[in-house]
């Protein structure tokens, strides 16, 4: 269960983003991309995911478990997304944005809804299937927005600065939240972030994407 | 001032209209001063039905309107879903300007002319099929109301485009597409379970207008819908026109009838939104992720695209048969070219255009006074909008006009004014307004209050700050609704047929009387100069700001015509 990248880079019409990257995601554990603005860190994240804009051409491979996912769309590659604002589905109640997520292969309204209730409670969030999304707290979002991207079964995970718009009391509590279901799923999971914080907490490989190139 | 504005539209445009429907249904229930006939009675309804074909037109009314609006609505939402990613909004608008900007019976002639037996359709697969003269085929009047269905969508799913790109813009699109997809779900099926579900109470009213339009056209229907029997909507028009003055009562009985229908489908539409929305719900708990929808994502935007080509040929097809000379059947393009039908010793055209031109530049510069007006009366009064009020601005759009048009026009010969050019304008006017007023709304509002406190602060009253600072910044947005106010004034074809008396002559009456004619170069010079004003119009509305800002980038912002 790994992430691999092999000699991934990416260009748009003014050159190429960063230097070839070649980079492996052991699974339970979360590898961290840093660097300074605009050097293409989501860009990267988009490329893995299947999200890439209009305008960037991609050369190198992205494997998940050995398979090659990288012509692959991006809803058929199982790699889940977190975003820093959380980005529920306004128009939906939050336990309908976590069935949203569930799997089709999972049968029976009764069974469905069960699933979406273990999954609001095990995130804190027991009796809140009926609320509207909006009115829910910074934390409370963020991990109503982990559980929709984990009920999904995604084989790996990409986050992109998911805490940065947590206020700093929260940001401890739910990294550790969810870096606690990334290792109790035991599925890769790359991280963008500006924070120092998180990359420790982390505790996976960090990586720098202005340096000379990764080993 | 509010309170003066508010007066002036119930006075002048909603009076009119309940005035005119009191009317109409008084004939519809036997009360007909004018002939002897002052008891309520029921025996118009029953002449109604009695009627032949009243069945048939009502089912190809049915058919026509709902078919046309909701398969526009597919085609436009499946363009919306594959091209949204790569399109420019201001792109886009430019695009589809000739589309809103062509009225209704200069695109219905110029479809009439690419599609019918003779048309260039036709043309084009002759020496294919092999075909010596026009196929006997029965392709524009067809008795299935086929034709008269395209038509409508041709007009239709532009403008509902349109409106999607314009609803598409208030939602973060891009980023729940990638957390629809980074959940496995299809392209397509995010789109359904998840966009337009935002997108759709941002155009809840105008999907309404247009099934409401499509539901009671006329003018499209005289072109290129099935003659006999023809749809509710026209079969009551030429009762009305019935030289047996007792036909206006079963006409009458038609056009509430009409207006009925036009109720019972938007209450239709609402309860299809609770059921649909029940279903929705239910359909996306079950977490189906739809992988194969795309080919039927692909299939839409096909269909929408042959419909923009299908009506870019129309266009076409009007300039083109205006300076031909000789085009005899098998030929794809005219054998001999020349101006001789412009050639215009009678001022015909001239006197149509006149008049065409006047209408327009009235009834506009009436409606954009009283948007200004009513907009500018909210700002002094620090009132937003009541939602009746809003409701009040979409009611001439909602209510068919051949519903209340007659009774209007006993008003206005009791008055006096009838075939008259101001009955004109003012008929006119009930639709124009709000037009205007709903484009020139959300700019208006969108005006950053800062500036406007700025100029308070520096001394300047209301008055100058309306003058020097608001209408000047707000000239790209206020022009737009003019050319908006000019297209509908251009395409108004019953109100001037009705209020006008017949005596009104103007490019959209003689351009659908044209069209049952055999001259398509006459036609398609009227049907021509029906387009070419309210382009002209855009052009100037998209020019004259360009030119008198082009040093100043912030007004230069793109504002969605």
């Amino acid at each position: 269960m790994t992430l691999d990248l092999d000699a991934l880079s990416l260009r748009n019409a003014t050159g190429p983003l960063f230097a070839p990257l070649t980079l492996r995601v052991p699974k339970g554990q979360v590898v961290t991309v840093t660097g300074p603005s605009g050097v293409g860190k989501s860009t990267l994240l988009d490329a893995i995911g299947g999200h890439l804009a209009h305008g960037f051409h991609l050369t190198g491979t992205i494997r998940l478990h050995g398979r090659d996912v990288t012509r692959l769309p991006a809803e058929a590659r199982r790699i889940g997304l977190m975003f820093q604002n959380a980005l529920l589905f306004p128009h939906l109640s939050v336990g309908d944005n976590l069935a949203f997520g569930l799997p089709h292969h999972l049968h029976g309204r009764k069974a469905r809804r069960a699933a979406v209730d273990q999954a609001l409670d095990q995130a804190g969030l027991t009796g809140l299937y009926d609320r509207d999304p909006a009115t829910l707290s910074g934390g409370q979002r963020a991990r109503a927005a982990l559980m929709r991207t984990l009920l999904a079964e995604p084989l790996a995970l990409l986050l992109d600065e998911p805490f940065s718009k947590l206020d700093p009391a929260l940001r401890a509590e739910i990294r550790a939240f969810t870096f606690d279901h990334i290792r109790s799923h035991d599925i890769p999971a790359l991280m963008v972030t500006h924070d120092p914080e998180d990359a420790r907490a982390a505790g996976g490989t960090v990586i720098d994407l202005s340096g000379p190139g990764p080993v | 001032m509010r309170g003066l504005v508010l007066a002036v539209v119930v006075l002048g445009l909603m009076a009119p209209i309940a005035l005119g429907l009191w009317q109409t249904a008084r004939a519809a229930f036997g009360i007909l001063p004018a002939l002897g006939r002052d008891s309520l009675s029921l025996e118009p309804w029953r002449a109604l039905t009695a009627l032949p074909a009243f069945g048939t037109s009502l089912r190809l009314t049915l058919v026509t309107g709902f078919g046309s609006t909701l398969l526009a609505l597919v085609l436009a939402t499946g363009l919306c879903a594959t091209l949204h990613a790569r399109l420019k909004s201001g792109t886009a608008a430019r695009l589809l300007t000739p589309f809103l900007a062509t009225p209704h019976a200069a695109m219905a002639v110029g479809l009439a002319f690419v599609l019918a037996p003779s048309g260039w359709i036709a043309r084009v697969l002759a020496p294919l099929a092999g075909w010596n003269q026009p196929p006997d085929l029965a392709t524009v009047h067809d008795g299935w109301g086929l034709a008269l269905l395209v038509g409508l969508m041709v007009k239709e799913m532009p403008f509902l485009l349109l409106v999607i790109l314009s609803a598409l813009s208030q939602i973060a699109v891009a980023p729940q597409m990638a957390a629809g997809r980074a959940l496995g779900y299809g392209r397509g099926l995010v789109w359904i379970k998840i966009i337009m579900p935002q997108v759709w109470p941002l155009i809840r009213l105008p999907v309404c207008v247009v099934l409401a339009y499509a539901l009671s056209s006329v003018d499209m229907a005289i072109i290129l819908g099935p003659s006999n029997p023809p749809t509710l909507a026209l079969a009551v028009m030429r009762w009305f026109a019935d030289p047996d003055p007792a036909m206006i009562l079963p006409a009458s009985a038609g056009a509430i009838l009409q207006a009925t229908i036009v109720v019972l489908a938007l209450g239709g539409l609402v309860l299809g939104e609770l059921c649909g929305r029940r279903v929705g719900l239910w359909w996306l708990r079950r977490g189906g992720r739809g992988l194969s929808a795309e080919p039927g994502l692909w299939l839409a935007s096909l269909g929408a695209v042959a419909l923009m080509v299908l009506g870019a040929l129309a266009i076409l097809a009007l300039a083109i048969w205006s300076v031909t000379w000789r085009w005899s059947f098998p030929q794809p393009w005219p054998e001999r070219w020349s101006m001789q039908a412009w050639a215009d010793p009678e001022g015909l055209w001239l006197a149509a255009l006149g008049n065409t031109a006047r209408l327009a530049l009235m009834t506009t510069a009436l409606s954009l006074t009283l948007a200004i007006a009513w907009l500018e009366g909210e700002d002094r009064a620090r009132l937003g909008r009541a939602p009746w009020a809003e409701a009040l601005i979409y009611l001439p759009l909602l209510i068919p006009q051949i519903g209340f048009l007659y009774g209007l026009n006993v008003v206005f010969l009791r008055a006096g004014v009838s075939g008259s050019l101001m009955a004109v304008i003012w008929g006119q006017s009930l639709f124009v307004f709000p037009y205007v007023m709903i484009a020139l709304s959300d700019p208006w509002r969108a005006l950053d209050g800062r500036v406007i406190s700025a100029a308070a602060a520096l001394g300047a009253g209301p008055w100058r700050r309306l003058v020097a600072v608001k209408l000047p910044i707000l000239l790209r947005p206020i022009l737009t609704a003019a050319a908006i106010g000019v297209a509908v004034s251009v395409a108004q074809y019953l109100p001037t047929l009705f209020l006008g008396a017949g005596r009104v002559v103007t490019l959209t009456t003689e351009a659908v009387t044209l069209s049952s004619g055999s001259d398509r170069r006459i036609t398609g010079v009227y049907a021509s100069l029906q387009a070419g004003l309210p382009l002209t119009a855009y052009l100037l509305a998209f020019g004259i700001p360009a030119a008198l800002h082009r040093n100043r980038r912030d007004l230069s912002a793109e504002v969605r015509p």
